[in-house]
């Protein structure tokens, strides 16, 4: 039998913080040639798994081999001479430089620069597999995609044969999202070894040979792709069966809630980042809002919920039997009628939460106007932050620790349990499961659901398609900061709202 | 109301010269991601350090019995000004590198630390000198002006101008010249100068990328320090003639680091930056408007400053913009 060559081996791999163990007894291996997929929860240790393999992390205890040596990994440069190449999650690009120049950072040799060699081989790596790269554009000027690529041809330029991505399709469209399988097969002929972290099932399937699983940072096992299917991993994953379908529950009274016109707003370099949008929401409807990053989805939430200067148009709201107009009233004022916005954006943190305050503190934010006298009241928004905790199993070591200490997920369900808790008619949500593992994600989606029967109308950013079309009750898909169309998912395939996203045979503006 | 231009413009580039070289440390320093307000200090410790090693030296040589080289001497308080300064610069970058303590604080404390060094030294110097501390003719010499390709006593008149505009500045001025040049090409095309910019815009990206993120934080930080003190040096040794005068450096270290958003961050600009300031510290010299009180000269530089603030902050740009990470100290593990 001939013996399988592996690229990398991780034995008995321990790594703490603090008191909070995030790999406990892990063992991996990835063999020459293949795909792993590497599967598990939002915090089970997947990326501190691999940060440890990228030199970013160093292990508290046990053994890493790469092509059967034993190697000590202590930083990044180290792993780029053993071969390693990370691809983060978070894009480490410098946005003022070029791509040619992100590429070329930090490698040796001569005192000045020789652009014009580096864009040659950058040219040459990405008609090898198929990339498509300006090595001469800044990276504050592109896509998102753009900047995977640049990523990507960055760790190739380095040689790297042992190639690592963190969640790269969590920004991509389906589209591109195919293109890049096609890059990392490619790659794989070329006898790179990939390990994909990632908790989307399908694209697990679709991709990997075989799928290591991780759960609270512990090393399940690993099994060959072949033999697995959705729920088999799935209940690997978790540790228990849990059902894969997303509910869209079917409310019968729709009350016109949220009328918008004409919508236009400009933003800072002056060009409109949201073009003449129009469109109702209705109250016990998930209204889905679909879009490639960066097409107007994060400005339309903020001009509705009043933080973002409106140029053009109403926002017609709700109030007893007629409509009023809240564009320019204040966002407090706009709370208070009811229209609540639940953003998360790309670090979590951003909006909505202040990471170094206790979730006490953070539900004050929301209601210490409602305050009597000079004192803050602390004892109502600690009863809150109680219910919350309890209804929502947010897991978390106190009222008193600050956010930022608490995983992804709980923080997403701070935010949306805070908005919620103000009883809203309106609840804006932004990625709000973005970055979380399957549970938690369907209990984000039970607590929209939850809203939508209490006839509240809910608009849902996503990213995800697959979510987007199996919870929302329509989809309006945004390019370039306008609607492309507005579909029914249940009538609707993925590929026609994927072409509504890139504005197929329209002319090209979707330039964040 | 007459305005003699060529002396306005010799004025400018000779008071603007400190302020150049202040400008050109901090901008280096601010590359590397960290913020120092301690550059007035670190003017001062320059300031002080050459004047006390030249003045140590020609004891020596007179103690020893033999002239002390006007060249040597000066070569000495280069070295000690440079040393100075990065010996401050070093302190901070302890402070907010290694121990990731708060950047504004550190380096107002280094500013209030510089400050009070400099003058007490000057003062302790200037008693065991007998009155007040000097260098010697010798050491002065080398701070003359010079007068380069010898055309000052040209017998054309045109040329004697040029001469007068361009080549008959003191050796200092050439010399800061010379860094902001060589500041812009590293910063443009060399390969270390690209991954100083990364680690000033987004150190854990430098650091994925293979660089050793915490030696060009230091490298930088205290080779800007150094810098910053031999503009310090050119305000005892240039300015005051070698003669140590209390609070000398005068809030030059302030209008440094405006000036640094002045020049958005390019050693070229800080050129032309430098001089216009340099032309507003000097300009009731040059300039004289009747009535208008010579309060309101002083007061100039740091009108202007204010100014300078106000139109910078409304034109945004993305590429002339402070390096991102500036002011928050970087931690590898930071989760």
């Amino acid at each position: 039998m001939e013996q399988i060559q592996q690229a990398v081996e991780m034995h008995n791999i321990k790594k703490t913080f603090g008191k909070v163990v995030a790999n406990n007894n892990v063992s991996l291996s990835l063999r020459k040639g293949e795909i792993l997929a590497l599967l598990g929860e939002n915090g089970s240790g997947k990326t501190t798994l691999m940060n440890m393999l990228a030199g970013i992390y160093y292990p508290d205890h046990g053994e890493i081999f790469i092509h059967g040596t034993e190697v000590q990994i202590r930083s990044p440069k180290e792993a780029f001479d053993l071969g390693i190449g990370m691809i983060h999650q978070h894009f480490k690009l410098v946005d003022v430089l070029t791509a040619a120049e992100n590429i070329v950072l930090g490698l040796p040799g001569g005192v000045q620069l020789d652009r014009k060699k580096a864009a040659a081989r950058i040219s040459e790596i990405s008609e090898k597999y198929g990339f498509e790269i300006d090595p001469n554009k800044k990276v504050y000027n592109m896509a998102v995609s753009e900047k995977q690529t640049v990523e990507i041809v960055k760790v190739l330029y380095r040689g790297a044969d042992i190639l690592i991505l963190d969640e790269p399709t969590a920004v991509l469209t389906p589209q591109e999202t195919r293109k890049l399988f096609d890059v990392l097969r490619a790659m794989k002929a070329d006898g790179k070894s990939i390990i994909i972290i990632t908790h989307k099932l399908h694209e697990v399937l679709d991709v990997s040979d075989r799928v290591a699983i991780l759960r609270k940072g512990e090393y399940i096992g690993t099994v060959e792709t072949a033999e697995a299917t959705q729920q088999s991993l799935t209940e690997a994953m978790v540790g228990r069966s849990i059902s894969l379908a997303i509910e869209r529950p079917e409310v019968e009274q729709k009350d016109e809630l949220l009328r918008v016109q004409g919508l236009t707003c400009i933003n800072a370099e002056g060009v409109p980042a949201v073009r003449d949008v129009s469109f109702t929401a209705y109250g016990g409807e998930i209204l889905g809002i679909a879009g490639v990053a960066g097409s107007g989805q994060k400005e339309l939430c903020e001009a509705i919920a009043g933080l973002y200067h409106v140029k053009e148009g109403t926002v017609e709201f709700k109030a007893g039997t007629g409509f009023e107009n809240i564009v320019g009233c204040k966002p407090d004022e706009i709370f208070k009628k009811g229209v609540s916005l639940a953003f998360v954006p790309e670090d979590r943190l951003g909006m909505g939460l202040v990471g170094s305050l206790d979730m006490v503190d953070n539900m004050l934010i929301r209601s210490y106007k409602n305050n009597k006298g000079p004192l803050v009241d602390r004892k109502t928004p600690k009863q809150v932050c109680d219910e919350l905790i309890e209804a929502l199993e947010i897991v978390t070591p106190g009222t008193s620790t600050p956010v930022r200490r608490l995983s992804g997920g709980n923080v997403q369900k701070v935010l949306l349990g805070r908005e919620i808790h103000y009883n809203p008619k309106v609840l804006m949500v932004a990625y709000p499961v973005r970055g979380l593992d399957i549970n938690s994600s369907f209990k984000i989606y039970d607590l929209l659901n939850e809203q939508k029967k209490k006839g509240v109308a809910v608009l849902f950013v996503g990213e995800d398609l697959d979510v987007l079309m199996e919870i929302s009750d329509r989809i309006m898909v945004l390019c370039g900061g306008a609607v492309s169309g507005i579909v029914d998912p249940r009538t609707a395939t993925k590929e026609d709202v994927g072409l509504l996203m890139v504005h197929a045979g329209g002319e090209k503006e979707a330039k964040a | 109301m007459n305005i003699d231009f060529i002396s306005l413009f010799v004025a400018a580039v000779l008071a603007g010269t400190p302020l150049l070289l202040g400008t050109l440390g901090e901008i280096l320093t601010e590359k590397s991601g960290h913020l120092n307000l301690g550059v007035e200090g670190m003017m001062f410790m320059g300031a002080i350090a050459s004047i006390a090693a030249s003045w140590a030296y020609e004891q020596m040589a007179k103690g020893a019995g033999f002239a002390a080289s006007g060249f040597l001497s000066m070569l000495i308080a280069l070295l000690a000004a440079f040393g100075a300064g990065a010996f401050g610069a070093l302190i901070y970058s302890f402070l907010t590198v290694t121990l990731r303590a708060n950047q504004n604080v550190t380096g107002l404390t280094l500013t209030i630390f510089g400050t009070g060094l400099a003058n007490f030294c000057g003062e302790l110097l200037g008693k065991s000198a007998g009155g007040f501390v000097t260098v010697s003719k010798a050491t002065k010499a080398a701070f003359a002006q010079l007068d380069l390709f010898g055309l000052k006593n040209s017998a054309s008149p045109v040329l004697q101008t040029i001469s007068k505009l361009f080549f008959q500045y003191n050796w200092m001025v050439y010399f800061a010249i010379v860094i902001a040049l060589l500041m812009a090409w590293f910063f443009k095309r060399s390969r270390v100068g690209l991954n100083l910019r990364a680690v000033g815009e987004s150190p854990a990206t430098a650091d994925a990328a293979g660089i050793n993120v915490t030696r060009y934080k230091y490298l930088a930080t205290v080779i800007g320090g150094g810098i910053c003190g031999i503009g310090g040096m050119y305000m005892s040794m240039v300015n005051q003639s070698g003669v140590w005068v209390h609070n000398c450096v005068a809030g030059y270290g302030w209008l440094a680091v405006a000036l640094v958003i002045f020049s958005t961050w390019s050693p070229v600009r800080g050129l032309i930056c430098g001089l216009i300031f340099g032309a507003f510290t000097i300009m009731r010299l040059y300039v004289s408007i009747p009535g208008l009180a010579m309060q309101i000269y002083g007061m100039l530089p740091y009108a202007a400053t204010i100014l300078v603030l106000i139109i910078t902050s409304i034109r945004q740009s993305r590429e002339h913009a402070q390096p991102k990470s500036c002011g928050t100290n970087y931690f590898r593990e930071e989760r």
